[in-house]
């Protein structure tokens, strides 16, 4: 504002208290209303609706070099732009001011006369009339140099978080493959399946499986969960599978399996820093004589195996009184034993399934159960490995961010004679 | 997949008159046609639809490898004509989507009436030794990607807890309009490149369905001469140009647009 006004006023009213200052001021404020949008701090543009100029201050004029009779009435506000920009001003900038009215903080960039270029943050609205018509669009442009390369720091910084968690995520599903079996052995008169859920693609889950031959027609399988996530999980995982696969070939007694295992765990991990996990472990022999498997079940700590018959019927197997693996030099191991009968399907299963919450989406606190779990085989048995693994995933969907560990199940399924299943 | 909540597919107007299915261009969604719709209405069975990626469309069947070309947008299409099952159908595509409307028309022109290409360009690219211009260079769409990305912070925070909404929700009307031209930047990088990048100059002659190309006075998108050359290339086409400044008639003229549409749609149905 001038400097002449403020010496005018202020001279003849200099006496007169502080409640002739808020008039001065108010005086002050109205004498400058042309001057006050003429050099205001930003830029101002009023266009028609197309968009062509119709009135613009001083401070964008000089900006961007213009003298007012090169834009009023001459140039749209779009030719201010950039090529891309007014690319953006139609395809998104003109269509969303329409449908709201307004549009604020739209960066873009303006082309000065002498060829340089002015990042600007560009805030438009529709003035209407009295009727609700819109008449003309207003527009501030606000200079957005050091803010453009303040956000450009932040967008750059932003892109390379992105890329990070992109490469932690290869990484993490890359070392998640590694500790489980790419395929299942096929074991024959079996069918196997299995799936793993990730609950978080950032971290690695302690969950693992395995199903491999031994000596003589038998095989070996596990199911397990190490305490704990992320990379420290993961060489415990490691060790826990390679234990186990060697300790089978070594002496396949189940009992004795797990044991090696406690022992390496405890030699491996004492001190500040223990670490432990549940297992389940099976030994498989064909039955020769009534068809099927014999199978011997240790559980260090382990959810029980669920049993789904046959006849329809289902149960879990207990292997009451199993300690975790890791924590104490001699571990208590329980074992069952089961026959599988042709059309019985059996299911090893890690907490994460038991433990989702089944009304997350609606912030819930409920979790599955062992009751649940075990109604669920009810409704499904009889059934297959496939189909088991198949019905489980279908669960886990419908409990969506509810499962908030890691879950991995194996299915083994004794297939019926081919002329049953014809039934 | 349902064709019909992937697409966010709307059908309203008369039922058992002539079908007219209106295509949104890159940047926005089904609302561009909000003021030509009622008047269409009146005459017309009319089908609104957001592309995978855009508006209120199921974000999660969207794919790089299926977006990132037109024919990825033209399956889609064909997809929707044959789960609505209304019979040929008049096709207004704007913008990109009157490309897709040229493909889809080439593939199974038993399932259309007609075109109405609105505002078209086959090739936004210009190339001097053909003679043609299209009217921007390689530097200048890579400027536009530039744009996408400098509003990519405003749009992530204000836009994600929407864009990232259950897309079954019924309640859709508040969602419409604040999602309205915002999009994931992916997504839009993808659609910037398939939309002024593809080249589809020699698809028109393949057009043998009634075509009207409608475009603008004024246009710095699609200039003039760009849709004189769609109308020069598709055999037996009208051309109508359309007093309005911009890239969009449907927002710039609407009456005088519907009046076009409405006029064309009528005579070959």
């Amino acid at each position: 504002m001038s400097k002449t006004n403020d010496e005018e006023h202020g001279g003849a009213r200099e006496d007169e208290g502080p409640v002739d200052d808020r008039a001065q001021f108010s005086a002050l404020l109205e004498d400058s209303a042309e001057d006050l949008y003429e050099h205001a701090p930003c830029g101002y543009l009023s266009t028609q609706l197309d968009g062509r100029i119709a009135k613009v201050n001083t401070t964008l004029l000089d900006w961007l070099g213009y003298q007012p009779e090169d834009l009023v009435g001459r140039k749209y506000f779009s030719e201010l732009l950039t090529v891309g920009g007014r690319l953006y001003h139609e395809t998104h900038f003109a269509p969303m001011l329409r449908m709201h009215g307004e549009i604020s903080g739209i960066a873009l960039e303006l082309k000065a006369t002498d060829g340089s270029r002015l990042p600007v943050l560009v805030t438009s609205t529709v003035k209407k009339g009295g009727g609700g018509q819109p008449l003309l669009i207003r527009t501030t442009i606000f200079d957005a140099r050091d803010r453009r390369a303040y956000e450009t720091e932040l967008l750059r910084a932003r892109q390379a978080a992105d890329r990070e968690r992109d490469r932690l995520q290869a990484l993490t599903t890359t070392l998640q493959k590694t500790l489980l079996p790419p395929t299942l052995a096929n074991v024959p008169g079996l069918d196997v399946c299995a799936h793993y859920h990730v609950a978080s693609v950032d971290e690695v889950g302690g969950d693992f499986y395995d199903l491999f031959p031994l000596a003589a027609g038998t095989w070996g399988m596990f199911l397990g969960d190490v305490c704990g996530k992320g990379v420290a999980a993961a060489a415990v995982t490691s060790l826990a599978r390679y234990t186990l696969r060697a300790a089978a070939v070594y002496h396949p007694d189940p009992v004795a399996v797990l044991g090696n295992l406690n022992t390496v765990l405890n030699h491996e991990y004492n001190g500040a820093d223990p670490r432990f996990c549940t297992v389940v472990f099976g030994l498989l022999t064909p039955d020769r004589v009534h068809g099927g498997f014999q199978i011997t079940l240790a559980s260090g700590g382990h959810p029980p195996a669920l049993l789904m018959r046959a006849d329809g019927t289902a149960d879990i197997l207990p292997t009451p009184g199993g300690q975790l693996i890791g924590v104490l030099p001699d571990a208590h191991i329980s074992t069952t034993t089961v026959h599988l009968a042709p059309g019985d399907t059996l299911l090893l299963h890690t907490d994460g399934l038991t433990e989702a919450h089944t009304n997350a989406a609606i912030g819930g606190g409920e979790r599955y159960g062992d009751d649940a779990f075990l109604d669920f085989g009810r409704a499904l048995a009889p059934t297959t490995a496939t189909g088991t693994i198949s019905a489980v995933r279908g669960l886990l969907d419908t409990f969506g961010t509810g499962v908030d560990d890691d879950t991995a199940v194996l299915a083994i399924h004794v297939p019926r004679p081919h002329s049953d299943e014809q039934q | 997949m349902d064709v019909r909540s992937r697409n966010h597919v709307r059908v309203t107007g008369r039922t058992g008159a002539p079908v007219v299915m209106l295509a949104h261009g890159f940047g926005c969604d089904q609302n561009m046609w909000r003021l030509v719709v009622p008047e269409l209405e009146r005459h017309f069975t009319v089908v609104l639809f957001d592309h995978v990626g855009a508006g209120n469309s199921d974000l999660t069947a969207w794919s790089r490898e299926r977006y990132s070309t037109l024919d990825g947008y033209t399956d889609d299409l064909l997809e929707l004509c044959r789960e609505l099952a209304l019979g040929p159908i008049t096709f207004v595509g704007h913008s990109v989507s009157a490309m897709m409307g040229v493909l889809a028309a080439a593939r199974e022109p038993e399932a259309f009436a007609g075109l109405v290409l609105l505002a078209p360009s086959p090739c936004f690219i210009d190339e001097p030794d053909a003679g043609y211009r299209g009217g921007f260079s390689a530097e200048d769409i890579d400027e536009l990607l530039e744009s996408l990305d400098a509003n990519y912070l405003g749009w992530s925070g204000a836009m994600a807890p929407v864009v990232m909404g259950n897309p079954q929700r019924p309640e859709l009307g508040e969602e419409l309009t604040s999602s309205f031209c915002r999009t994931d930047p992916e997504i839009a990088r993808v659609f910037a490149r398939v939309t002024f990048l593809s080249d589809n100059r020699a698809d028109l002659a393949r057009v043998a369905v009634p075509a009207l190309v409608a475009q603008c006075s004024s246009d710095a998108i699609a200039p003039p001469e760009v849709g004189a050359f769609v109308h020069a290339r598709i055999p037996g086409s009208q051309l109508v140009t359309l007093n309005a400044t911009g890239h969009c008639p449907q927002l710039a003229a609407p009456e005088e647009t519907a009046a076009a549409i409405a006029a064309f749609a009528g005579a070959i149905q």
